[in-house]
């Protein structure tokens, strides 16, 4: 499953942005979905391992771009952790998506600030990228539910991730 | 397709909607300003109030440069620069606003009540 995050990270590496940091997060559809059927731990691990190594593969480990990608995912973690514990009949993967991309953006934001530019001008590029954030958010969320929902969770014991 | 999106979804959906549509009023608002103020040589030379038209000459090291106030609005009008990138800035209207003719040693800056941010530095 990290495989395939990583393809979708590279795949969407492709894609051109009209501002440096906006991206789908397609790779967040594959940790919903191993969120959903392994659990938590699970799904970290696919996570941090797609942060690592899509950054190998693309060039970026160890650069500001690569912390900022792990602050980000750190912090939507941190979120998702929080947000599985929601009621399953009211809320579902579009919720955790849209919470975690807001976690993830609020995460590089703190990244950014702490880090990279201490300055309170970058409070300018937040409602752009909140409005991404929500955007992008709610449509990995679609997908990850509709994939979800093809294949239901009937499996009650986890399994070992392939 | 909105057959997946359960109820608690929309709530989620509605709060950070409700969140980010806040958020550009709350941090894209600019600050009026009131007053111009001019440097010269990194000294204040003058703080010209916006609310009144006037022009003001400054001198420099390559020359003149002209400050212009019209309507609430500053810019520099007039300056001996060579590449006349703070003339080619035009109207500065908020506070934090600014235009700097490095030649010359001069720069222009909106002030408000309360500035954005104090400084920039990278």
């Amino acid at each position: 499953m990290a495989a395939a995050a990583i393809a979708l990270s590279l795949a969407e590496a492709a894609i051109p942005s009209p501002v440096p940091g906006i991206k789908p997060g397609l790779a967040n559809i594959v940790v919903l979905l191993v969120l959903a059927r392994w659990g938590f731990r699970a799904a970290a691990w696919v996570s941090l391992l797609r942060v690592v190594g899509a950054s190998l593969l693309l060039g970026s480990f160890l650069s500001p771009g690569f912390f900022l990608s792990l602050g980000g995912a750190l912090a939507s973690l941190a979120v998702l952790a929080a947000a599985r514990h929601l009621p399953g009949r009211w809320f579902g993967p579009v919720s955790q998506s849209i919470l975690a991309a807001l976690g993830h953006l609020a995460g590089q934001l703190a990244i950014a600030w702490l880090w990279l530019i201490p300055h309170s001008g970058i409070l300018y590029l937040v409602p752009a990228l909140a409005a991404a954030a929500l955007v992008f958010g709610v449509v990995n969320g679609l997908v990850a539910a509709r994939l979800l929902d093809q294949r239901p969770v009937a499996d009650a014991a986890p399994q070992p991730v392939p | 397709m909105l057959r997946v999106i359960r109820p608690g979804d929309w709530l989620t959906l509605a709060l950070a909607a409700l969140l980010v549509g806040a958020s550009f009023p709350f941090l894209w608002s600019s600050e009026r300003a009131d007053r111009a103020v001019v440097r010269s040589a990194g000294r204040v030379v003058a703080e010209l109030p916006l609310s009144r038209d006037q022009s003001m000459r400054v001198a420099g090291p390559l020359g003149e440069s002209v400050i212009a106030v019209r309507q609430g609005r500053a810019r520099v009008e007039s300056d001996p620069s060579p590449r006349q990138y703070c003339v080619r800035q035009g109207w500065l209207e908020r506070a934090g606003d600014m235009a700097i003719c490095l030649p010359n040693q001069v720069s222009l800056e909106l002030a408000g009540r309360g500035k954005p941010y104090d400084s920039i530095s990278y």
